[in-house]
């Protein structure tokens, strides 16, 4: 296939539609966490850049971008600056499947979940990657946990992924999203999306997983060398992270753009709504854990991934996949 | 471990988010096990105990705000309690009221700060900014009396500086009966929090006997089961005319440290709540004018009481020769000042104990073994502040 100009054209402008969009919606997102934040704790949160504070991102991100990268003597110059921008562009390049509504998705591809699912295990590089170049020890420490992190986490997330697959019958994010237009995968498969959304928190390395920049042992974690812009990147890329993972949340579970009831009032508003309010729901859940809860243990945090959750997954794959086989309702 | 692996050597602190002040550890690490936790102390050394020998006693006050500056007061009491033994005399019964509700005050102050601060090293940070709101509330209650808020230099020898003003009990008691709701919402995010608990429980255990053998005393003490508490073993003031009960723990654990820091709370608005029932009317400073200034309206015809004041303010009161050393329970365990006086205004030497500083030995011992992420909340449990330990 020949690729014209135009073609590519239109291809950058739909990949900056995604990204731009993703931009800003984590600047509001650091904003809503650092109000929800203020509203559990009796404080005001941020209300003095903007009306009510709704600039105060920016502002943050203009005093990152203005202050002096600091590259500690020891490290490993090429990587220490390489792990940020490896992390956050991990964390964009996996919306490029990530269907908004049941039109507009950059890449329709029919492997769509088995892209997500790589892109989100490359995630751990950057961590990993950080957390040696700073050549210092707690950053050190951290990239190490949050490698045990990784491994416990994505081997119940991949079960969790198969149930749905199991009823869905396709690895196309709009299929599977199609598949729930009658009944939302969060009621029949209700212990799998509570596991799912735990272990986002853990995927995105939210309290109470945040052990690999658990401050109050490793002062910051991976990012402790960071300064400057190649902090702003890290910290793009874990809020960019998290919308990611809550729409994934959305796509698989709470079906996608569809309305929660198919009747009038509601069908008639536009799914983008549909979808971005939910993703906005589950957001607010991380918020939420992360103002209620104390931090796991490194070893705990293995022993919830490893001696329940895998268990649990497991047994529910082989009761989703013989409850389909028996009943005849294997999709073709 | 094989010959070819060397432990991890981590310098944690004085500049570390979870040093509580400015604490450096030397962490040796196997792993993320701490294998040995060497605490280096004096970053915050002052020379309190020095700067106290070339004071009056009057202004020696001050120096014991700051050691512990999160409970200024029961160091106060203890202070004075010393000087007034030296000095063989007696606070007036509604001065000795005033002091132990304070005292009480002060308590809970140091628990609101020392039972978030922990939950915060386990991870959880709301409850710092709730127990926050609460001690702006109580230290209102400080600056009525004092003046000032944190440091009140209020209790003196001979009694306490002023008189309440006319409406603070009624306020107190309308504040300290609605408090224990709170400690139940404190309660309700922490103490049956399932992460909360598997962070805490079996933690950096102390048996009775270590204890002992470590010097603990006051909560540290308490919750590893043994029922030691200076208020009701030797009395002060008047707190053998006032019912309350002493919580002790079981385990010795850090989460037990944290229930019987929170069951403190609660007895102290028992005790808070009979003082302000029990206290009587009267002075609240000894009337003799060799060791307390003589009222601002006497000095105006009265020559004696000029040179009175003279006296006092330039040289100050002299204090009999001996040895005195009275502890009071302070809420982090046993604080008391060995002075020692020469017959002069000043005294000629002057020892702190701070339980801080014992308990911060039992560190090592406490964390051997356990996960770094561990280290900071055994830490956290000890209460250990930086002005006392350092001095």
């Amino acid at each position: 296939m020949e690729l014209s100009l135009i073609d590519i054209l239109l291809g950058v402008l739909k990949i900056f539609s995604f990204v731009m969009p993703v931009l800003i919606s984590v600047a509001l997102l650091v904003y809503m966490e650092r109000k929800v934040l203020g509203a559990v704790q009796l404080r005001r949160g941020p209300n003095v850049v903007g009306p009510f504070g709704i600039l105060q991102s920016f502002a943050d991100v203009i005093k990152l971008i203005t202050k002096e990268n600091l590259l500690p003597s020891n490290s490993n110059k090429f990587l220490f600056i390489f792990a940020p921008m490896l992390t956050l562009l991990l964390s964009l390049i996996a919306w490029a499947v990530i269907p908004i509504s049941s039109k507009y998705v950059i890449a329709d591809i029919n492997i769509g979940i088995l892209y997500l699912f790589a892109v989100s295990s490359f995630g751990v590089y950057g961590v990993i990657i950080a957390g040696w170049a700073s050549n210092s020890k707690y950053p050190f420490l951290g990239a190490l946990r949050s490698a045990a992190q990784m491994i416990s986490y994505e081997v119940s997330i991949g079960f969790v992924i198969i149930t749905v697959l199991l009823c869905v019958g396709s690895l196309n994010l709009t299929d599977i999203v199609e598949s729930q237009k009658n009944v939302w995968f969060a009621i029949p498969l209700f212990p799998m999306f509570i596991v799912f959304i735990i272990s986002c928190l853990a995927e995105t390395n939210r309290l109470p997983f945040d052990l690999p920049e658990d401050e109050a042992t490793l002062v910051a974690g991976f990012f402790t060398e960071y300064s400057s812009i190649s902090f702003g990147l890290f910290f793009l890329a874990e809020y960019a992270n998290m919308i990611l993972m809550s729409s994934l949340t959305v796509i698989l579970f709470l079906g996608g753009w569809y309305p929660p009831i198919d009747i009038f009032p509601f069908n008639a508003v536009p799914g983008l709504f549909w979808f971005e309010l939910k993703v906005f729901l589950i957001l607010f859940v991380f918020l939420w854990v992360r103002a209620t809860f104390p931090r796991y243990r490194y070893d705990q945090l293995m022993r919830l991934g490893w001696k329940i959750f895998l268990p649990l997954t497991l047994i529910w794959v082989v009761l989703t996949s013989s409850f389909l086989y028996y009943f005849e309702m294997l999709p073709q | 471990m094989s010959e070819n692996f060397k432990p991890v050597t981590l310098n944690f602190g004085p500049q570390h988010p979870a040093a509580h002040g400015v604490l450096r550890l030397l962490v040796q690490l196997d792993g993320e096990v701490v294998s040995k936790a060497e605490p280096h102390i004096g970053l915050l050394h002052r020379g309190t105990e020095k700067l106290i020998e070339h004071k009056t006693y009057t202004q020696a006050i001050p120096y014991f705000d700051r050691l512990d500056y999160v409970s200024p007061m029961c160091q106060e009491h203890a202070f004075a309690l010393s000087v007034e033994n030296l000095l063989d005399i007696k606070a007036p019964v509604r001065a000795q009221y005033i002091r132990v509700m304070f005292a009480e005050v002060t308590r809970i102050l140091n628990h609101l700060l020392n039972i978030p601060a922990f939950a915060m090293d386990i991870g959880a940070a709301t409850p710092m900014l709730w127990a926050f709101e609460e001690r702006e509330k109580m230290l209102e209650f400080h600056e009525a009396v004092s003046g000032a808020r944190f440091h009140a230099a209020y209790f003196r020898p001979g009694g306490v500086h002023q008189d309440l003003p006319d409406d603070l009990c009624e306020k107190m008691k309308v504040y300290f009966e609605k408090f224990p709701d709170f400690i139940d919402t404190l309660e309700e995010l922490l103490t049956e929090n399932r992460i909360f608990k598997q962070r805490s429980v079996d933690i950096g255990i102390l048996s009775k006997s270590d204890a002992i053998e470590l010097s603990c005393s006051g909560p540290v003490l308490r919750a590893s089961g043994v029922a030691w508490d200076l208020r009701k073993s030797q009395p002060y003031d008047v707190y053998s005319d006032i019912d309350f009960d002493i919580p002790v723990g079981k385990t010795g654990d850090t989460y037990d440290r944290y229930l019987v820091r929170m069951e403190e709370m609660r007895e102290s608005v028992k005790i808070i709540l009979q003082c302000i029932e029990k206290i009587p009317s009267g002075p609240v400073m000894i009337e003799d004018n060799k060791i307390t200034p003589p009222r601002r309206a006497e000095m105006k015809d009265s020559m004696e009481a000029i040179i009175h004041h003279f006296k006092l303010f330039t040289e100050g009161y002299r204090v009999p020769k001996g040895i005195s050393y009275v502890p009071v329970e302070a809420p982090k365990g046993e604080f008391g000042a060995v002075l020692i006086s020469d017959g002069s205004s000043k005294p000629y030497r002057c020892k702190l104990r701070a339980p801080g500083f014992a308990h911060l030995q039992a560190l090592h011992f406490l964390s051997k073994g356990h996960q770094l992420a561990d280290l900071p909340s055994i830490l956290g449990s000890l209460d250990i502040v930086f002005g006392e330990v350092d001095r």
